[in-house]
């Protein structure tokens, strides 16, 4: 299933600062639908290449990351739960303090 | 000859600070006066239509009374352009200068929507601040000028904003905003515009904002990106909502680490104002429920739909009911571990055998000591300003290149014919002492049991050893 992935707020740093990753990721074997769930695990295990803890906490998000699939808050679409589409754009962002 | 010459300067310092603060004194003066002016000149129109006879006297009662709209003929002219707007007009104009806005921080975010505020004909404006205006502020915090460098910001910003339009209210409320004062200052107004930069802050404007039922417009910048929302408004999320948890402090980056692009903040400040304009003169629709980011460098602005209100929100939920009481007694440095200053961390992780101040550190140098000196910073500090003969190796890559800090002692020690038995020392550096010690932990445990910090950093070294050495 190919998604975009953007990473913003210096969770990018987290990945070689690389803000779009165009992605190619499938369901788990045995299971037909791609959640957030194993994207998230997927993107720990492939994109993340340092401090891990600043990116979860357990299998969710780390306080003060928003999470937007298709432009949209990840707690109106069911949050790990939430089911991926073909070409979905998947939106990790850490919540800015600065002024 | 010289020390006439500092006589010159000292007395053309006390000179410049005595007028200044006679220019500021005889500015309050002038508003005062003008606002008890405009206060007698409405009262006189009320009480007498058609006192002196004159004509223009009963246009102006004439135009007052028939259009109901509340604005003067001066008013008119000065915002006519927003009256000439079919979707603002003159209710719009009406509502404004009927409103009450606080801002909140008049840094980088706070001086783009001051100055806009203050323009566009708010009735009250208040500014909250305790800090003074720095020379590292003047290339984002545009509503600070150089001859404001040293007073305090809210000062500053009240000045530039009376500049702008002496015709409006502006309160100066030159202390930190803490839960002792938070309620009493945001009583007065209707509206709140958060332009801080911290965390803790966040949190507790936000709470004071559902405590007494006030819209929060909410923006954030850091680097090349920017953040804005509104929160708490018309049944929309507040803060709380979208963060019950507070993030890691290790996730809380300051400009004054990372740096910012004067722009960047800038552009999230006129939004910031355009918000509160919005919902001050009640037109369009605020940005409640969507959040807009802002990446400067790929010039991209994406806005997204937020979470709606949380009825489990600590604030605003439904069996949250946060009473003003609680609010006051919240602590909200320990909630989110950060401190509401933003006076930077200073760690004090090491024993003090294993650190030597600058004062030490130079006279070391100036004895010729048998020593490498590692400075930890991030390669693109070190690239700002540097002490001679330095090796810069930044703290993460340090276990990484610890064969490299080997090799150079070793070199350092043949080169200066070190006898056996005793060694070249080991001194780390950063920009302020924190990452050094840091540092000197890891070296230690690595085996470099001699590596010693230098206290308080490059800041220090420029304070007390070598004051021509550049700071940032």
């Amino acid at each position: 299933m190919q998604l975009t992935l953007e990473f913003g707020g210096g969770l990018e740093l987290l990945c070689d600062s690389v803000k779009i990753h165009k992605i190619n990721v499938d369901p788990e074997a045995g299971v037909e639908k791609l959640t957030m769930k194993h994207l998230l695990a997927w993107v720990r295990t492939n994109l993340i290449k340092e401090r891990p803890e600043m990116f979860m906490k357990g299998d969710s998000v780390r306080p003060g990351v928003l999470v937007l699939v298709n432009d949209c808050d990840w707690e109106l679409t069911g949050q790990l739960d939430t089911t991926l589409e073909e070409k979905d754009v998947v939106v990790f962002i850490s919540t800015l303090h600065g002024g | 000859m010289e020390s006439n010459g500092n006589e010159e300067l000292s007395r053309i310092i006390d000179e410049l600070k005595s007028l200044k603060t006679e220019k500021s004194n005889i500015e309050h003066r002038i508003s005062a006066l003008e606002a008890q002016l405009r206060k007698i000149k409405v009262k006189k129109d009320d009480e007498m239509p058609n006192s002196n006879g004159s004509c223009t006297s009963t246009v102006k009662s004439f135009v007052d009374s028939s259009f109901g709209h509340g604005l003067s003929p001066n008013m008119i002219y000065r915002y006519s352009r927003h009256l000439l707007l079919p979707s603002f007009g003159v209710q719009g104009q009406s509502n404004l200068v009927k409103s009450s806005i606080l801002v909140v921080g008049a840094g980088g975010l706070g001086a783009p929507a001051l100055l806009y505020l203050a323009a566009c004909g708010v009735g009250r404006l208040g500014i909250v601040d305790h800090d003074i205006v720095e020379l590292n502020n003047l290339h984002r915090q545009i509503i600070h000028t150089e001859a404001y460098i040293g007073w305090s910001k809210v000062e500053s910003a009240a000045a530039a904003c009376r500049s702008v339009n002496s015709t409006i209210q502006i309160v100066e409320h030159k202390e930190a905003f803490r839960t002792s004062n938070a309620l009493e200052i945001m009583s007065k107004y209707d509206i709140v515009v958060d332009a801080t930069d911290n965390v803790p802050s966040r949190y507790m404007i936000n709470d004071c904002c559902v405590v007494l039922g006030k819209p929060l417009v909410s923006g954030a910048a850091l680097g090349m990106e920017g953040q804005l929302t509104v929160y708490n408004y018309n049944g929309g999320p507040c803060y709380r909502c979208l963060f019950p948890v507070p993030p890691p402090t290790t996730a809380c980056q300051r400009c004054s680490d990372s740096g910012v692009l004067g722009v960047v903040p800038g552009v999230i400040g006129c939004l910031q104002a355009l918000e509160a304009i919005k919902i001050a003169s009640v037109i369009g629709e605020p940005l409640s429920g969507r959040m807009l980011l802002f990446d400067a460098l790929s010039a991209r602005i994406r806005i997204v739909k937020l979470r709606e209100r949380s009825s489990q929100c600590k604030a605003c939920g439904e069996n949250a009911a946060l009473t003003q009481q609680q609010f006051q007694n919240f602590d909200y440095e320990k909630f989110t571990q950060s401190p509401l200053s933003t006076s930077p961390l200073k760690l004090n992780l090491l024993t003090p055998t294993a650190r030597i101040s600058s004062k030490e550190y130079s006279e070391k140098v100036a004895g010729r000591e048998a020593h490498i000196l590692v400075d930890v910073r991030p390669t693109h500090h070190y690239k700002i300003v540097s002490l001679p003969n330095s090796m810069n190796i930044p703290l993460p890559t340090l276990e990484d290149r610890l064969p490299e800090i080997s090799s150079a002692l070793k070199k350092e020690e043949e080169r200066r014919g070190v006898n056996t038995g005793s060694s070249a020392c080991l001194y780390v550096i950063c920009r302020r002492g924190n990452d050094s010690q840091r540092a000197v932990e890891c070296l230690h445990k690595m085996g470099l049991t001699s590596a010693k910090d230098i206290i308080g950093g490059l800041e220090t070294w420029a304070h007390d050893v070598d004051p021509n050495f550049p700071t940032y």
